[in-house]
């Protein structure tokens, strides 16, 4: 039995993010860090491995740097690494992106008792849409948003988070699961693996290593095989200065709650 | 480290240290300063995370890091809070080193293992109430009695003794000797006669368990004595020559804690229209403070470095704790100043490490005793 | 290289809206995102049809047509009762492989967000998450963008003639917007975010005209791997201030009636779904215990919507929530300096206020 985690780097927006005049993203100047929902994702796959002995792969698709924070994960625990990284990839929008990672799945083989495990969205994009992609292109059962999990025996019981609730659903291995931050509390790295773990296994998956799959063909990877274009990329107007309500409080309380609804805030 | 960078697994180290103080010791800082308790839960979490084996051989359960990562773990802890920096300090570089440097290999599997593989503290106990940086005065004997040492006497300011399963403490086995008569001991916690007081009461690193301890007729198997009868002094010596580095790195975090919350408050706090970010003063003095905080680590890098590469480094364990600890506190003394009474609340981090870095200035050897060794080097 | 069965743009036709249903009671977002795609079939000339897809669900397709759909493919079968990603994707596929739509939009709840990406990897075509405007025609997107960009747009050029959807949505965390096309491939699809296009009036006459259309399901227990084991309807468990989107938080002002104050900004938060904070002094006077408190010493915030009743700032406490994306302040004494960091300021006692803001939220709410 066996995990692979699919993590992604992502500029971390939850500090100031600085914007190019051109409107794209200043990402030279942003802190790089592991996308949160997939640390989760990682997390669950090391319990299930403290339980159970299980090996657990990390792979990316990114730039050669992405290779740190596959290192940082081995010395989480992860066994083994798989840098996905090649020019023809670049540019990819997420319905490329699960072509390029099942192809990459593929290549590491999943087998009758393996799990796929993504983190539910990443934060640069907000999508939560690769880790469906890759399961549907896997041909893979998959649950998303889960909140809770328990393995017995070949299946897996979920609970899946839905805004009014939850549904309970099981599922057989091999499946994908896509995991939120109720899930679990990460781990940190602990100090001897960070000095064990440059001896793990950490290999590249480059065009040349993939290109014989069917899922890797030019006309569906990278940015020329993306379905979607961006069309604009803009920034919103600055938040002007503060506007002081004044009068009487009835008509004030009413045109701020109006300003509020029309301005998509509540 | 090579070319002033650090490697990418002491890179790697720093970030996690750094996450696993932000995380979880910054939220128990000020309930452990106040009620002047050390939290073992976290404890507990720091031992499983390796933070309290950092420099030593996997093959004893350490974490097979250096000693320049260990500076590391020092200076991220203390930048949030010196008290577990202490702690961490006294069971590695004082405690565990003189096991691992002068124990036999028996003593190694049965006491290293344990303190460094994360299942148990320790703590070192040399000064005495009438035995401070004049620590040839030790009054605390060990008699031979058959197979047994017997141990008499009294330690104070012992860090971690108020948890600690295992005492490394220094007796003299023979007045007669002076230093020479010096030995170190391996006790555990609980042996009969073996008496701990309560936390006593300091004015900075309160959540650090510092407490006496007192010694009558504590009967310890002869093969816990650690090396030879009469090495205990030079065994002491190493161990606080290499705890420096540690002390060194604990500094340098007070003062670069201090800073960080200083410029943080500086660029939201307005007087006179704006920010005091804007003030030259301001500016001048966070330039000054954050270029001798760059100094002083370089120093503790470097003795650091010299301990990895086997050098001598004495004189500059010696050196950078004599510098960043005078550092520590003019760092903490004027950030409390640029924030202002806001800096002298409570509720601000800057006074809790102001009255924490004074400490860096007296143990595991004053200043003055800095100067005393680095001053018999040069003259030597 | 491989080969596509949906590049014929021409031969695909008509706005599709997935219409989701939770046992048996259709979403909220449904009458959205009808009332969006009305819109955009206008703009195209096309005709705007919903799938309403579960296990005896037809008796909800004619609603759907009062907020504007021309016809509803309805798609029943007993192993639609519970939502299942196998099933609700395969029937979904397959109608739109036999008919066609050129758009096909879902709200990007969890299951639209689960179902989407699956169906847009099995059709081969793009589908942009979690959009929050959509449009068609170049004129009005050029309008939207006047007053939703910094962009020059009078001095870009623009190709009038573009049928693509224009599908604008937030990335980084809001802080870059983007506007994505599908220019290749058919159905261009698109999750929109619950909450934010407007809703149109239902209208009588047009629900009785909507024309209701069964499809036949193909489908069979071995299409579905996954088992649902239960479906629980619970209330969202109150969030701590870490996390929490809205958070009112009192101070000092409410010190004349503390239990009253505090009821009162409970009362608003619950109107928005939030929670209740307080400055320190809520905190050291034992009015709130410490878990609420917001500041320097307690935690720092970042919700969509900060409130703050009767907290004039002091630099402790803006140190914990400035970064708020809208702050509201309420104060009596118009210089309180937190009335500088704020969105929208309201000179007056916060016992008047706060209830009629609550009134008024309901209320604007309610005619949404």
């Amino acid at each position: 039995m066996k995990i692979i985690v699919c993590v992604k780097q992502v500029p971390d927006t939850s500090g100031k993010v600085a914007v190019n005049p051109d409107g794209t993203l200043n990402r030279a100047s942003m802190q790089t860090i592991i996308n949160p929902d997939d640390m989760n994702a990682v997390e669950a796959a090391l319990k299930m491995k403290d339980e159970t002995g299980c090996r657990v792969i990390v792979v990316t698709m990114g730039p050669p740097p992405a290779m740190g924070m596959l290192r940082e994960l081995m010395a989480m625990g992860a066994d083994d690494g798989v840098l996905v990284s090649a020019r023809e990839f670049g540019g990819s929008d997420t319905y490329a992106t699960s072509q390029i990672l099942a192809a990459a799945l593929k290549k590491i083989g999943i087998e009758k008792d393996d799990i796929v495990m993504c983190g539910r969205q990443a934060i640069d994009g907000d999508t939560a849409q690769v880790g469906p992609q890759i399961a549907e292109k896997l041909g893979l059962p998959q649950v998303t948003y889960v909140g809770e999990m328990k393995k017995t025996g070949g299946t897996i019981t979920c609970k899946r988070i839905l805004e009014d609730g939850y549904m309970t659903i099981s599922v057989k291995t091999p499946c994908l699961l896509t995991c939120i931050k109720e899930l679990n509390a990460p781990r940190y790295m602990t100090v001897r693996g960070i000095f064990e773990c440059g001896q793990k296994p950490l290999e590249t998956y480059t065009y040349e290593t993939l290109k014989d799959d069917p899922l890797i063909d030019l006309a569906t990877i990278g940015l020329k095989g993306s379905p979607t274009n961006i069309f604009k990329s803009f920034t919103p107007p600055a938040k002007g200065a503060g506007m002081m309500l004044e009068g009487d409080d009835k008509d004030t309380c009413n045109k701020l709650a109006s300003m509020l609804i029309e301005k998509h805030i509540i | 480290m090579v070319a002033f960078k650090l490697t990418q697994e002491q890179e790697m180290a720093k970030k996690m240290f750094q996450q696993f103080a932000e995380n979880e010791i910054k939220p128990l800082v000020t309930e452990m300063d106040e009620s002047e308790t050390f939290d073992f839960g976290l404890l507990k979490k720091m031992h499983h995370y390796g933070l309290m084996g950092v420099p030593y051989p996997t093959e004893y359960g350490g974490s097979g890091g250096d000693v320049l990562t260990y500076t590391l773990c020092m200076e991220e802890v203390s930048k949030i809070d010196p008290s577990v920096g202490i702690t961490i300090s006294v069971h590695t570089s004082l405690c565990c080193s003189c096991i691992y440097e002068h124990g036999r290999e028996e003593q190694k599997q049965k006491y290293l293992r344990p303190l460094i593989d994360g299942s148990q503290s320790g703590c070192f106990g040399l000064t005495e109430p009438n035995a401070g940086t004049d620590a040839g005065g030790v009054l605390t004997t060990a008699v031979k009695d058959g197979d047994e040492y017997v141990l008499n006497g009294q330690k104070v300011f012992i860090t971690n003794s108020g948890f600690a399963d295992t005492f490394v403490l220094f007796a003299m086995t023979d007045k007669s000797l002076g230093t020479k008569g010096m030995s170190a001991f391996i006790v555990d916690k609980g042996t009969p006669g073996l008496e701990i007081s309560k936390n006593i009461p300091r004015m900075g690193i309160r959540a650090s368990q510092n407490c006496e301890i007192a010694m009558m007729d504590v009967r310890i198997p002869a093969d816990r004595l650690i090396g030879k009868e009469g090495m205990g002094y030079k065994i002491a010596m190493g161990a606080l020559a290499g705890g420096r580095i540690g002390i060194g790195a604990q500094a340098v975090g007070i003062a670069q804690g201090a800073i960080d919350e200083t410029v943080k408050y500086v660029k939201e706090r307005k007087q006179f229209g704006k920010a005091i970010a804007k003030f030259q003063n301001t500016q001048f003095k966070l330039a000054e403070l954050q270029t001798k905080v760059d100094a002083a680590r370089l120093m503790v890098w470097r003795a650091a470095v010299a301990k990895d590469n086997g050098e001598a480094y004495a004189p500059m364990a010696a050196m950078c704790k004599l510098f960043a600890s005078d550092v520590a506190n003019e760092v903490t003394r004027t950030a409390v100043q640029l924030f202002g009474g806001y800096g002298y609340t409570r509720e601000y981090p800057v006074e809790k490490l102001m009255r924490d870095a004074k400490i860096t200035e007296i143990y595991e050897g004053t200043s003055e005793a800095m100067k005393m060794i680095v001053g018999g080097t040069m003259l030597r | 290289m491989a080969t596509f069965n949906n590049t014929d743009l021409a031969a695909f036709k008509d706005v599709w809206v997935y219409c989701e249903q939770r046992q048996g009671k259709l979403m909220p977002t449904d009458f959205e995102l009808i009332s969006e795609g009305r819109k955009l079939a206008d703009e195209l000339g096309v005709k705007l049809c919903g799938l309403l897809l579960g296990d005896d669900v037809d008796g909800m397709a004619k609603e759907l047509g009062g907020y504007g759909a021309d016809k509803i493919y309805v798609c029943d079968s007993p192993l639609m009762k519970n939502y299942t990603t196998d099933a609700y994707a395969k029937v979904i596929c397959d109608a739109v492989t036999n008919l066609k739509p050129e758009v096909l939009l879902f709200g990007a709840t969890n299951i639209g967000r689960d179902l989407g990406p699956r169906c847009a990897a099995r059709l081969h075509t793009g589908l942009c998450a979690d959009c929050t405007h959509l449009d068609v025609d170049v004129a009005n997107y050029v309008e939207f963008l006047r007053g939703a960009s910094t962009l020059d747009v009078d001095n870009m050029k623009w190709d009038t003639e573009d049928r693509n959807l224009k599908m604008t949505r937030p990335a980084f965390g809001g802080h870059l917007m983007a506007t994505i096309i599908c220019p290749r491939f058919r159905p261009a699809m698109a999750t929109v975010r619950p909450g934010v296009l407007k809703k149109n009036a239902f209208d009588k006459a047009k629900a009785d005209a909507c024309e209701i259309v069964k499809l036949s399901v193909s489908l069979s227990e071995a299409d579905i791997h996954t088992t649902v084991e239960e479906v629980v309807k619970a209330a969202k468990k109150m969030v701590d201030l870490i996390g929490a989107e809205f958070i009112v938080s009192v101070g000092r002002g409410i010190a004349k009636d503390v239990e009253g104050g505090i009821k009162l900004a409970e009362a608003l938060a619950e109107e928005l779904g939030g929670v209740v904070g307080g400055s320190r002094v809520t905190i050291d006077s034992g009015w709130l215990s410490a878990d609420h408190q917001v500041g320097q010493t307690g935690k720092t915030v970042r919700p969509k919507v900060y409130i703050a009743l009767g907290i004039s700032g002091a630099i402790q406490h803006k140190a914990g929530m400035q970064d708020s994306e809208c702050i509201i302040v309420v104060n009596k004494n118009k210089d309180a300096p937190l009335f500088e960091i704020a969105d929208y300021g309201i000179v007056g006692d916060l016992f008047k206020v706060a209830p009629l803001l609550t009134e008024a939220i309901r209320a604007a709410k309610a005619a949404k």
